[in-house]
């Protein structure tokens, strides 16, 4: 069983497809055509020197190149975790981060050496695309998570306050807003485990199996994997949405309306 | 009553707007002792909100203090205090779900664990609004702008606070409904054992009338004795004032008010406080 190796004209003949997507955006008028073709260049230019960049780190497999490669991966999601939303505060780019490193190298960590256990700690092939994906989804959770907090604590001000008035602590007073964008950051992943398999097979298994892997053993890994996941986009949700409590409301159990700034489009 | 410590006092507060660095509120200070009925009057924008908000500690002080019953009020005991001084706002938040729903609200918090829902006392309250029985199984989103006012009125007079902070609360209300809420606040007023007090904020000369014995005037963030007294807040920043004042007063606010203002406030005898003789309800 060997994989068939694409030669990059049967990758040109793949991105034609995106021709597809041109004209139906000429037909209807989406005005869509730049866009295609700025995100057509990103896909491949990205993908093909995350290529180069992985395949030079395998076959440099020294933890002082893996570990800079994660923590850029790292920093790369938290910064994209921030950048959503109408409204923002000085400090979510920092919620952000920390909220996306602090789960997602913890789950990677139980995953890598308390479930798969690799060897040596940081072997690149396991470490790098289980901490993707981990970040991926963290990240979802977390920019979805701060956008729901700042947008439910902006439409319910009114009643934030109105709690905060009859002397309820600013935790009684957050929790209604807190608890629904928990909720919204961690739906897609809980959506995602309910069709896994059944309307989706995910990337990885996919990859694994056309890689030559038996079935069962691709499966065996995706299961590890979206607990892996769904753990740290739960934690990271969590965490985001408890530092953006924490940014907004003070010790002295005040709403700071006033740090939440509508974002510069 | 022999103790002369007032309930609320604060202490040469003041509120600048942290983004614009604006002054909303002058170094003030106030003291409202327990019986007071203090109506505070002034054009919109001048600060009058931000006193109250500042009194119910809503907001971060810039500087100053504000005392409860001559002492601090420490972090913890915050929400204790705001359950001794109930701020009301002009534009009543109510929860989605019925009115006894909202009237609950307030016994799900950790600082009224001690009390409970009385539905005999809340439908008393509603029947003295002039609502009918039927009043708390009604729908918040049916209500109108005055009746979600009552509830919310309701709302905070159920759990018995000692001082009051109505912030414009009738201002978007019909006469009815106004007449309604006066005669709630004054009820729960009366029915002390204690006495009580309130700062009522109110854009309605004979409201003010009606509601205070002492009256007061917010101008450009300066706190002041109504015409015949002197002012109130002796932390006199002359320099620092008229640049402030330009800063805020809002658009509408007819030129020669502010400058009148402190003429008033210079030309007058220093008689003391004075306590306006159509104060009665």
């Amino acid at each position: 069983m060997t994989l068939q190796d694409l030669s990059l004209w049967q990758v040109g003949i793949a991105a034609l497809l995106i021709v597809v997507n041109g004209a139906l955006s000429l037909l209807l008028k989406l005005d869509l055509e730049r866009k295609l073709a700025w995100a057509s260049a990103r896909t491949i230019v990205q993908l093909l020197a995350v290529g180069y960049v992985l395949g030079w780190v395998f076959s440099h497999a020294h933890w002082y190149f893996v570990l800079p490669l994660m923590i850029v991966m790292t920093l790369i999601a938290g910064f994209a975790g921030a950048g959503r939303g109408k409204r923002t505060y000085a400090g979510q780019r920092a919620d952000s981060i920390l909220s996306i490193w602090a789960s997602s190298w913890l789950v990677a960590a139980v995953g890598l050496f308390v479930v798969i256990r690799i060897h040596p700690w940081y072997e690149p092939q396991y470490a790098i695309p289980i901490l993707g994906m981990i970040l991926g989804n963290a990240l979802t959770g977390v920019s979805l998570g701060i956008e729901r907090m700042t947008e439910e604590l902006t439409a319910r001000r009114d009643r934030v306050e109105m709690a905060l008035a009859l002397g309820a602590t600013r935790w009684e007073a957050a929790q209604g807003p807190a608890r629904d964008a928990v909720r919204a950051g961690m739906i897609p992943t809980l959506n995602q485990m309910t069709v896994v398999g059944v309307v989706s097979l995910p990337g990885m298994m996919t990859g694994q199996v056309l890689a030559g892997q038996s079935p069962l053993q691709a499966v065996r890994y995706q299961i590890v994997i979206m607990f892996l996941i769904a753990a740290a986009s739960a934690l990271a949700t969590v965490g985001a949405v408890l530092l953006t409590y924490r940014k907004l409301f003070s010790a002295e159990h005040r709403f700071l309306a006033s740090r939440l700034i509508e974002r510069a489009q | 009553m022999m103790t002369a410590t007032p309930l609320v006092q604060a202490d040469g507060i003041v509120r600048r707007d942290a983004g614009h660095g604006t002054t909303l509120l002058q170094p003030t200070d106030f003291a409202l002792a327990s019986g007071d009925r203090v109506a505070i009057t002034g054009p919109s924008g001048s600060g009058k909100s931000v006193l109250l908000r500042a009194l119910a500690l809503l907001d971060p002080l810039s500087a100053g203090q504000v005392l409860w019953r001559g002492k601090t009020v420490s972090r913890a005991a915050i929400p204790r205090y705001r359950r001794a001084v109930a701020y009301i706002r002009q534009r009543p938040a109510l929860l989605d779900g019925s009115v006894e729903d909202n009237l609950r609200y307030p016994f799900s918090l950790s600082v009224y664990r001690d009390a409970r829902f009385d539905r005999a006392y809340a439908e008393a309250l509603a029947t003295r609004a002039g609502r009918g029985t039927g009043f708390l199984a009604r729908q918040a989103s049916e209500l109108s702008g005055g009746e979600a006012q009552i509830v919310a009125l309701i709302r905070v007079l159920q759990l018995v606070p000692d001082v009051l902070l109505l912030d414009e609360p009738t201002a978007s209300l019909d006469p009815e409904s106004t007449v309604a809420c006066e005669a709630l606040i004054n009820a729960w007023f009366d029915d002390a054992a204690t006495p009580r007090a309130w700062v009522w904020v109110s854009h309605d000369a004979p409201q003010a009338a009606r509601v205070g014995k002492r009256q007061l005037t917010m101008r450009a963030g300066v706190l002041s004795e109504r015409a015949d007294g002197l002012p109130d807040a002796h932390h006199d920043s002359a320099p620092g004032a008229p640049s402030a004042r330009g800063a805020q007063v809002n658009a509408h606010d007819s030129a020669p008010d502010a400058p009148g203002v402190q003429g008033d406030v210079q030309d007058r005898a220093p008689t003391g406080i004075k306590v306006s003789k159509e104060a009665t309800r």
